[in-house]
């Protein structure tokens, strides 16, 4: 089999995301991969160097600058002729172009997936990862994403793949590109920290987050992340969000503070090696999943467990 | 313009899934069942842009078993001003739905179609990107914020980096983000209304859509069980914890 993967790339690097949807590409058989976007010569430099990969096709056109899915799931539809399987990771840009790819192409998308069980059959989450279905598609092409938690990342350095440009129709015209409010921080990013603190609505304000969460996490070196609840409530940006409709993590260490651990919740991060949970019900949900709890005031607990770290 | 709003009956959120025993699925008997969150914003929103005069008609549609008409009642006794139920007993995967709804949308023109991001069931994220791909129009999808800007549609979408915005030339496609807005309850009065607002029945048949599914779900399981660990007695015991795990200085 034949596999084309779409490279999301930012600031000139491929994303960890895109390396684990390479991984599980691989396992489908050769791979090819498609870089699209404005000046991006050096992402596909760094793209043929990954290990494992063939060919690198490169579209660069200022319509495939900010990755518009009316832009580039036609570019991607036009390559599909010489191969068997589409492949993205589950990001908000790969989850925007793939269903895109997937009806032009008259074919049901497999979100998410966990494992490659098979050429034709996988194993994805649903229900809030409450339920994993094994589905095998009867579509003669597949159009995939890739959950990054779920495949180790592919090596960035050891491959020698050749660079093809390819056009491709660019501006389609339905679409343009206004502008981002990107959250800046000097954190790791959260879905390849190795550690995360997480705040929920018991944080009460944003002042909270950055006078008692903070410290923690940069006492440890992690990512932040938050609830739906303290999201909702403006505490963070949308960003921060770990859950079923937000980001799934899996880090070495899960630090949840004055979260209850409803299901949308703990489908994104019960993946985590170790999970500490703190919180003032002992009858918290969270504890259920939790390695290690900690029954008490995070007003009061979380600020001597910073100074004492 | 009118605005077409898909609609989804699916487990309430509340409820915590449980897989039957056999292994063939997710156990609904005797489950709560609702609106899908997600939808329930698209029609939110869609009832907000009625009442700043925006739109002039709302459209609801389920694709679905007969039960989906107490979802399509829901959106009437919100606000939505009629309702469109395509039978099917079976489950119609989302390219299924998405080639119903843009014979829908051939017939209806609607000036935008707002859905939910994603189903809390089978949580695919498919139908309004495959939507927006069969009718050539463009999306806005994961919406926090929906302007009308004359011909064009500004949607701020919630990424992973933060927010992004977006021009969309009318129409457009447009799905939810839960940042949106915050849904209304119907009131009683409105309950009551709704019962008398038009629901016609359809057919995918009726549509010329072959729902034949192209993903056959082989098994269902549980996820690997997680179980609870100790609790520690005070925050020095955490630190030691941490200290074992080779993190703390
Ligand atoms: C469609 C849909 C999608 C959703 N998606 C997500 C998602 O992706 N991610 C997500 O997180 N949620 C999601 N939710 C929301 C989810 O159902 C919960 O409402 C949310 O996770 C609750 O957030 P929380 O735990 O911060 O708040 P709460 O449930 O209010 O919990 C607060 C906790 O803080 C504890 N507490 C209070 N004060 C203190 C104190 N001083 N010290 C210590 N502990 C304290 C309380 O005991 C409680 O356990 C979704 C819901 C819906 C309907």
């Amino acid at each position: 089999m034949k596999t084309l993967v779409w490279v999301e790339h930012e600031g000139g690097n491929v994303k960890d995301s895109t390396l684990s949807a390479i991984t599980a590409a691989a396992k489908l058989g050769e791979v090819h991969l498609l870089v699209a976007g404005q000046d991006v010569g050096g992402v596909a430099a760094a793209a043929a160097k990954i290990a494992g990969v063939g060919k690198v096709h490169v579209a660069d056109a200022a319509a495939y600058a900010n990755a518009l899915p009316e832009n580039v799931a036609p570019l991607v539809v036009e390559l599909m002729g010489h191969y068997d399987a589409f492949v993205a990771p589950a990001t908000a840009n790969g989850k925007n172009i793939a269903p895109r790819v997937a009806a032009l192409l008259d074919v049901m998308q497999i979100s998410e997936i966990l494992s490659v069980e098979s050429a034709d059959t996988f194993t994805r989450p649903t229900y809030a990862g409450n339920a994993i279905a094994t589905v095998q598609s009867s579509d003669a092409k597949k159009v995939i994403t890739v959950r990054g938690t779920a495949f180790a990342k592919a090596e960035r350095e050891g491959g020698s793949g050749s660079i093809e440009a390819v056009s491709g129709a660019g501006d389609a015209g339905l679409s343009s590109f206004v502008g981002a409010e990107i959250s800046k921080s000097e954190r790791p990013e959260l879905t390849s920290a190795k550690i995360i603190v997480s705040g929920g609505r018991a944080l009460q304000n944003s002042e909270n987050f950055h006078t008692i969460i903070e410290p923690l996490a940069d006492k440890l070196g992690a990512a932040v992340g938050a609830s739906r609840a303290a999201v909702d409530a403006g505490y963070v940006p949308n960003d921060y969000q770990v859950g079923q409709t937000g980001k799934i993590v899996a880090p070495e260490i899960y630090v949840a503070v004055g979260i209850s651990g409803a299901i949308q919740h703990l489908a994104g991060m019960k993946d985590s090696k170790t999970i500490i949970a703190i919180n003032k019900d002992e009858e918290a949900p969270i504890f259920q999943v939790a390695d290690y709890g900690l029954v008490a005031d995070l007003f009061k607990a979380v600020p001597e467990l910073t100074g004492k770290l | 313009m009118k605005i077409l709003v898909p609609v989804k009956r699916v487990i309430d959120y509340n409820v915590k899934p449980r897989v039957k025993m056999d292994g063939t699925g997710v156990d609904l008997a005797n489950v709560k069942m609702s609106m899908n969150p997600f939808d329930e914003i698209a029609v939110e929103e869609a009832i907000r842009l009625k009442e700043k005069g925006v739109a002039t008609e709302i459209i609801a549609v389920s694709i679905g078993e007969q039960k989906a008409q107490e979802t399509l009642r829901t959106a009437l006794a919100m606000g939505a001003d009629r309702a469109i139920l395509v039978v099917s007993e079976t489950e119609v995967e989302p390219l299924g739905v998405a080639k119903i709804l843009a014979k829908i949308v051939a017939e209806e023109g609607p000036g935008m179609v707002i859905l939910g991001k994603q189903a809390i069931d089978d949580d695919s994220n498919q139908v309004g990107q495959m939507l927006a791909a069969l009718t050539g129009r463009p999306q806005g999808t994961f919406a926090s914020k929906i302007e009308i800007d004359g011909d064009s549609i500004k949607v701020t979408r919630e990424v992973d980096g933060g927010l992004e915005t977006v021009s969309l030339k009318s129409p457009a496609i447009v799905t939810t983000d839960l940042r949106l807005n915050e849904p209304r309850y119907a009131s009683l009065p409105n309950i009551m209304k709704a019962k008398s607002k038009p629901l016609a029945q359809k057919t995918p048949a009726d549509y010329g859509v072959d729902v034949t599914p192209r993903l056959k779900t082989l098994k269902v399981a549980e996820p690997p069980k997680r179980s609870a660990g100790v609790k520690v007695a005070d925050v020095d015991e955490l630190v030691a914890k941490l200290k074992a795990m080779g993190v703390a200085a």
